[in-house]
């Protein structure tokens, strides 16, 4: 795990104004997350953990302040330079796996490779590779609503995989598994992070989730406390 | 996989949305093609006229009669070829509904002016020309009744009594089945000979409905127009001299414009598809916003995801317009026969096909357009906030 900072915030701000009223989620927060990282964020509902990851992976933007990912200042890039930014330096993971119902599994890992120039044949072998790395190799041509929600979760490892970004960030990736399955989930994330090196952020509520990271960020009424998981 | 995939798979997710609105397009589609065509078809009368002939009929209205007389004195006139008559008959073939476009005319001139567009077998000609109680037979009216040279029809007028048997109906020996000789020319019509006729009916004999005329050369029409019209101004029986194009414009108007008529439906028909496709679109992206923000999220350019839910309304419309125009294509081989006369030459024509090519990109536009500017526009954060 090198040192060099691959998610550094500084000093951003983020408030949503309705009428007259200002809601401020957090103020001036600084955060350094370096390569080869994996941090768990918790926090309670509401404290702004999506909204943080939602600034790391470039869909949102802070009121104020900067993020710098993966050597780009991504606050200030043009809508058009940062979905390429995006599709290049990170992979997604969501509560509810956000699959396309209509495609295999196959099909929705495919998906990013799209926005490559990879033609057809090197295509399908990074979707094997991807979809063999999660234990999914027997299930290509299953559509989404024929598989389990570990196995639907699996599928979205490897479509945020297929690309081989440097950054995952997950959003409760657990969130809608059970106990058995939320470890198998967790422990290829592991995997993704100390043999593949990705550098993940994942925000869960569940602390035996977070004993999975490397480390764990409190995020509470704007500010982060880090307290060691083991000794909470 | 590329993006087509994805648009037909997007597309066909609902199939029973999706063929609904392809029944709907094909629908209005096979509307145009057929009534598009056929308007085209009946209105053609102005191209399928020859362009030496004119046309005598008493100036208060083609159904009006005049004397048989007036016929020697157009004949006089400097310019003239060759002139003959017809007379509408009115005729059915057992039933009403089978309805015979049907003219008494005098053969042997009747056949020189209209010469250029019927074809006969010599044989037959000569057989109808010598036989007063024969009649020449269309071929697309013998198709119709399964009628053959030599067999003996009967044809009722709804207009005349044959004084001979106090009923309407007339018998015929078919001496002729001809073809047309060139495009856009009919041949869901019969004719008879005029003096047979005249004989045996019980009123309105010696007048004849209009006379056909062909001039020695088209640079002389309006002259012989004017000169015919002057020759009988004053007279009970006043005339009106228009070209064969004209008349038959003439003709059609008397039965509605067709026209207006079919830019109406065609016209109905679009604006219901317009609002049935364009809001079952926009509810469709709408139910796929959560889809459309993770397709952003994983880096698909605005632009891209502009273009494939505008391709989705462009497949859609392509392929409901395009079955539906390949089904013109085979109701009007079918109805070609069955309206014969009134739309000659009926055929789904190019310009036809590729003003329902221009509809199709239209009408994917239109309905493409909105839902794919509401994609553009969506913002990732609400996309994915949305349950
Ligand atoms: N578009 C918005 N407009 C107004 N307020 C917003 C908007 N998006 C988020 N918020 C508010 O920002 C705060 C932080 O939201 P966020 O989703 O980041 O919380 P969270 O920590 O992820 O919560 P949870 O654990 O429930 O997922 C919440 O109070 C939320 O109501
Ligand atoms: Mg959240």
């Amino acid at each position: 795990m090198s040192n060099a900072p691959l998610i550094r915030i500084f000093k951003a701000s983020k408030r949503f104004t309705k009428g007259k009223e200002t809601i401020t989620i957090f103020e001036n927060l600084n955060l350094s997350i370096p390569q080869g990282d994996f941090v768990a964020i918790m926090g309670p509902s509401g404290s702004g953990k999506t909204t943080l990851l939602n600034l790391c992976g470039g869909i949102d933007r802070p009121t104020s302040g900067e993020v710098h990912v993966a050597g780009a200042r991504i606050d200030s890039l043009p809508e058009g330079a940062l979905s390429k930014w995006r599709a290049a330096n990170v992979g997604f993971i969501f509560q509810f796996y956000n699959l396309m119902p209509m495609l295999t599994a196959a099909k929705n890992v495919e998906l990013p490779l799209l926005l490559t120039k990879l033609g057809g044949a090197e295509r399908r072998k990074r979707v094997e590779t991807a979809l063999k790395l999660v234990n999914l190799a027997d299930r290509l041509n299953h559509l989404p609503r024929e598989m389990s929600g570990g196995q639907m979760q699996r599928v979205a490892i490897a479509r945020a995989m297929v690309s081989d970004p440097t950054l995952l960030l997950c959003d409760e990736p657990t969130g809608d598994l059970d106990r058995t399955t939320a470890d198998e989930i967790l422990k290829t994330l592991q995997l993704l992070n100390r043999e593949l090196g990705k550098t993940i952020v994942m925000v869960t509520h569940d602390p035996e989730a977070a004993k999975y990271a490397r480390r764990t960020l409190h995020l509470d009424k704007g500010v982060f406390t880090e307290r060691d998981v083991a000794a909470a | 996989m590329g993006d087509l995939y994805l648009i037909r798979k997007n597309l066909f997710r609902k199939k029973t949305r999706a063929v609904l609105m392809m029944v709907a397009i094909f629908v209005a589609f096979l509307l145009f093609g057929v009534l598009g065509s056929f308007e085209r078809a009946f209105n053609s009368g102005e191209t399928g006229a020859s362009a030496t002939r004119l046309v005598v009929n008493n100036k208060i209205n083609f159904t009006q009669p005049m004397p048989i007389a007036y016929l020697n004195r157009v004949r006089a006139v400097e310019g003239v070829r060759v002139a003959s008559h017809w007379n509408w008959f009115g005729g059915y073939f057992q039933e009403p509904r089978n309805f015979v476009i049907s003219f008494a005319v005098e053969p042997d001139t009747y056949l020189d002016v209209v010469g250029t567009d019927y074809a006969f077998v010599p044989e037959e000609k000569a057989a109808f020309l010598a036989d007063r109680g024969s009649i020449a037979v269309g071929d697309a009216v013998a198709k119709k009744f399964g009628w053959q040279v030599g067999d003996r029809i009967p044809l009722t007028s709804n207009i005349f009594t044959n004084r001979s048997t106090g009923n309407r109906t007339w018998d015929f020996t078919i001496a002729a089945i001809f073809t047309p000789a060139r495009d856009l020319v009919g041949t869901d019509v019969v004719f008879f000979h005029y003096e047979y006729f005249n004989e045996t009916r019980s009123f309105g004999r010696d007048f004849i409905g209009s006379i056909v005329l062909e001039t020695t050369d088209p640079a002389l029409n309006d002259k012989v127009a004017d000169a015919i019209d002057a020759l009988f101004a004053n007279s009970p029986f006043e005339t009106k001299t228009v070209t064969e194009a004209a008349f038959n414009k003439a003709f059609a108007e008397q039965l509605g414009n067709i026209t207006l008529i079919v830019t109406l439906v065609v016209g109905a028909a679009f604006v219901t598809i317009l609002m049935i496709v364009g809001n079952t679109m926009v509810m469709a992206i709408r139910e796929r916003t959560r889809e459309i923000g993770v397709l952003k999220t994983l880096g698909f350019p605005n632009g891209r995801i502009f273009r494939m839910v505008l391709g989705e309304s462009l497949l859609l419309s392509f392929i409901g317009g395009g079955l539906g125009l390949a089904a013109a294509y085979g109701a009007c081989i079918f109805l070609a026969p069955l309206v014969g006369g009134f739309a000659p030459g009926l055929t789904l024509a190019l310009p036809v096909v590729l003003a329902g090519v221009g509809f199709m990109v239209l009408l994917g536009f239109v309905t493409g357009v909105i839902p794919a500017m509401n994609a553009l526009r969506l913002n990732i954060v609400t996309a994915l906030g949305r349950d």
